[in-house]
């Protein structure tokens, strides 16, 4: 149970500048009265980072990214999206999304 | 009697809400630890490093820039440029943490990830959520986070993680959580604007500076077409 001591230190700083953007705004933002336009423009940053977090993961590859429409994340994701549109059920949407996932994978192996 | 009560009841709704977060972790957290494994981190090394960072796609990048042989300052300064994109989700949840003392929102905060972030600012939205429950919703996903990690470290050559579609549980879940974001046209346009920058900047910028700016560039969108559509209206 041995950590050499760069290792700690380069770990140490990796957490500290990891924990920085996350805690100064809950910190310095919660409980302030904000311009009306920040909120607003804060109300719709979930939608855009969610969209921005998801979209180039089913339909970009590879280290540089290069763009591929017809990856199996992309196929998935259509029925997927359906069913949680026509659903509105979080669970069922994921236990959806693995079984198609899966069974489309043993498929095309 | 009642605050036991309550305490069940906030690990019980906490732990619900996180469980697709705490299924998508398994097999990045064991490919995580099998990668950290094969350039030599010891399980130990591998559970600290998840315990003081808690960021995969960081995690899986600075080890393979140990293997590279980097310094301590491009290694930090890298981690701080891929987990910077937390920011923008702290901002958002800000919003709902009034009411929390310090000490909170500093154990809240520690436990900030893209998947704790989705599933927490849902249920903050949709009105019945506190601090506690997404206390429990971090932490829950935390150490299943570490967990799997130091599995995949201690003998991940001999775990299948790739089974019954597990690789596809935080796409799905990101897919629903999306989908309870559209709450009217503004929403829509805001996250086709989003996703669609985003792959183009994807594609030719480096890293994944493309989350921050096509979040920023789509809301500021947004905001600008919500008022064009209330001037229109007056």
């Amino acid at each position: 149970m041995m950590i050499e001591r760069e290792y700690f230190y380069i770990v140490l700083g990796m957490g500290l500048v990891t924990f920085l953007p996350r805690l100064l705004p809950v910190y310095f933002l919660s409980g302030r009265t904000l311009p009306g336009w920040f909120i607003e423009w804060l109300d719709l940053i979930p939608a855009a980072v969610l969209s921005a977090l998801l979209l180039p993961e089913l339909v970009t590859t590879g280290t540089p990214r290069l763009f591929i429409p017809y990856k199996l994340d992309m196929i998935v994701a259509i029925p997927t999206l359906l069913f949680a549109l026509k659903t509105k059920s979080l669970g069922g949407t994921v236990v959806t999304g693995m079984g198609l996932y899966w069974l489309l994978d043993i498929i095309f192996i | 009697m009642k605050d036991k009560n309550q305490i069940s009841d906030s690990l019980f709704e906490g732990l619900s809400a996180s469980w697709p977060v705490c299924l998508g972790y398994i097999p990045i957290g064991i490919a995580f630890g099998v990668l950290a494994q094969k350039a030599g981190f010891t399980p130990f090394e591998t559970g600290f490093m998840s315990l003081l960072v808690f960021a995969g796609s960081s995690q899986f990048i600075a080890v393979s820039m140990f293997s590279a042989g980097a310094g301590a300052v491009s290694i930090i300064a890298t981690t701080f440029v891929v987990n910077l994109r937390h920011l923008l989700m702290s901002s958002s949840l800000s919003l709902f943490l009034s009411r929390s003392g310090r000490k909170k929102l500093f154990a809240f905060a520690y436990g900030i990830t893209d998947e704790s972030f989705a599933v927490n600012l849902s249920k903050f939205k949709s009105g019945d959520w506190d601090v506690n429950r997404a206390l429990i919703v971090n932490f829950s996903a935390n150490i299943m986070w570490i967990l799997s990690t130091v599995a995949g470290g201690y003998g991940g050559q001999f775990i299948r993680p790739h089974s019954f579609g597990m690789d596809y549980a935080l796409t799905a879940m990101f897919i629903c959580l999306l989908v309870f974001q559209l709450k009217g046209p503004v929403y829509v346009f805001t996250a086709l604007v989003a996703g669609i920058s985003a792959v183009l900047f994807s594609l030719c910028l480096p890293g994944n500076s493309y989350i921050i700016i096509g979040s920023v560039i789509a809301a500021g969108t947004g905001v600008f077409v919500k008022k064009y559509r209330q001037i229109r209206m007056l």
